[in-house]
């Protein structure tokens, strides 16, 4: 889209700069919690749940939903941006840090791959999702994650687009090449940073 | 703005000139955005309601009361003003004829936009692509493209269009008069086993509802394809 365009007698919503200063380019605030997926909410019950970490790793690990909670958790809030173009500021989200996760595991990679209950991959590089920026949340607002934001367990990075957090996340793929997944093979940005307003390729 | 057309009460359908625009795929949106006399500007997301034909395309939006763009679009913006935006967008809600069925598009509101493109591009190809329509809505005059889509499927053997009115429905109404549900889907619908592709657009706990149902009536999820509005945006 070009510059200098004036829209005709638009003036639009101002919100408090307090606000403004926080949202990405294009965004706009949402009180809401909007839903974005590509297919039916699949229903994975907890007792048939477990968690995986493999690809580039020794002795890959393996966590059953009782052994997933029993993990250190961290609880954080953060401001989340959906490509669609609605951001949410100060969500509470628990869950587990990936740092925790990949504590002591002997692994090479340059990016993760999230595979996902229903088909859905992400990918995301390593720096991206290590140092206390990326987590596997299972609550959501004091309570346990609802199925249709990805519940029972979602991959949480807040600093890239929301489509990165993939929901119904079950395994995480080491993998030294790029490789991109659902949404990035459609058209949608490989790396995704909302303050760049990287939503598509190319951006 | 080429020109404007009124649908129903709440919504219009904007028909705009994109010198450029390369064909879109029925189902794709584009954003648009809009930008104020001190820089500010706001961005959202439509839904081209038009089949893939040149460097035309129509946009069907619903106004949001406490929207910020809609209102404009349907409110300030007269033919003949420009607009900003970018497109096609999307590529995994989208549906051609090379991609086949039987078709099952389910539509809940504003949800039918999407769908629309796909069926005007199948009318437009003369396409015999086996096709069952389901359009759910609150009341009668917020119905989207009826004498269209009843205009198709009178001609059309192979075009099954039904209609279902949640809220109210006029005296002589022969729709159905309830939310989208697993009977109507399976009478509108078709059977699991002839693997039909379906599509499903409209407010998240419509999508939400429909797409479980199917699954549990045995569709298969990965045939599913799911398109949601949030509950407030434009």
């Amino acid at each position: 889209m070009g510059s200098g365009f004036l829209s005709r007698g638009f003036s639009g919503r101002r919100v408090d700069p307090e606000v403004a200063r926080r949202l990405p380019p294009g965004q706009y605030l949402e009180s809401d919690f909007p839903v974005m997926s590509a297919g039916p909410t699949p229903i994975v019950p907890t007792g048939a749940w477990d968690f995986r970490i493999d690809g580039n790793v020794e002795a890959p690990p393996r966590w059953t939903w009782e052994e997933f909670l029993a993990l250190p958790r961290e609880k954080v809030t953060v401001d989340i941006h959906c490509v669609t173009k609605w951001s949410k500021l100060d969500t509470e989200w628990e869950g587990v840090s990936l740092d925790t996760l990949l504590d002591g595991l002997e692994y090479s990679a340059s990016y993760i791959i999230a595979h996902c209950d229903g088909g859905y991959t992400t990918n995301l590089p390593i720096e991206d999702v290590t140092g206390g920026k990326a987590w596997i949340a299972f609550n959501f607002d004091g309570d346990e994650l609802a199925p249709e934001h990805g519940g029972p367990a979602r991959l949480l990075v807040p600093h890239l687009y929301f489509w990165k957090s993939a929901k119904w996340v079950r395994r995480l793929e080491l993998v030294d090449d790029d490789q991109p997944g659902f949404w990035e093979q459609l058209g949608y940005h490989d790396y995704g940073d909302p303050w760049l307003e990287q939503r598509y390729q190319g951006d | 703005m080429r020109d404007v057309r009124i649908e129903t009460p709440g919504a219009r359908t904007l028909a705009l000139d994109v010198p450029g625009w390369r064909d879109h795929r029925p189902g794709q949106h584009v954003d648009i955005r809009l930008t104020a006399e001190d820089g500010y500007q706001a961005e959202r997301s439509y839904s081209i309601a038009s089949p893939p034909a040149g460097e035309r395309i129509e946009l069907t939006v619903e106004r949001l009361d406490d929207g910020e763009v809609s209102p404009y679009l349907l409110d300030v913006l007269r033919p003949g003003d420009q607009l900003e935006l970018r497109g096609p967008i999307g590529g995994y809600f989208t549906w051609e004829i090379v991609n086949g069925g039987p078709l099952l598009l389910v539509g809940g509101g504003s949800g039918i936009v999407p769908l629309m493109a796909m069926l005007r591009h199948r009318a437009a190809q003369g396409s015999p692509i086996p096709t069952r329509v389901l359009g759910s809505f609150r009341q009668f005059d917020a119905m989207l493209y009826r004498d269209e889509l009843e205009g198709f499927a009178k001609a059309d053997g192979q075009l099954g269009v039904s209609w279902t009115l949640t809220r109210a429905q006029p005296p002589d109404w022969t729709g159905y008069r309830r939310r989208v549900d697993a009977a109507m889907l399976a009478d509108t619908g078709w059977p699991p086993e002839t693997r039909p592709l379906v599509y499903v657009c409209g407010p998240t706990p419509f999508v939400e509802t429909v797409a479980a149902t199917l699954v549990d009536l045995g569709h298969e999820p990965a045939r599913v394809k799911t398109e949601r509005f949030g509950p407030t945006g434009g």
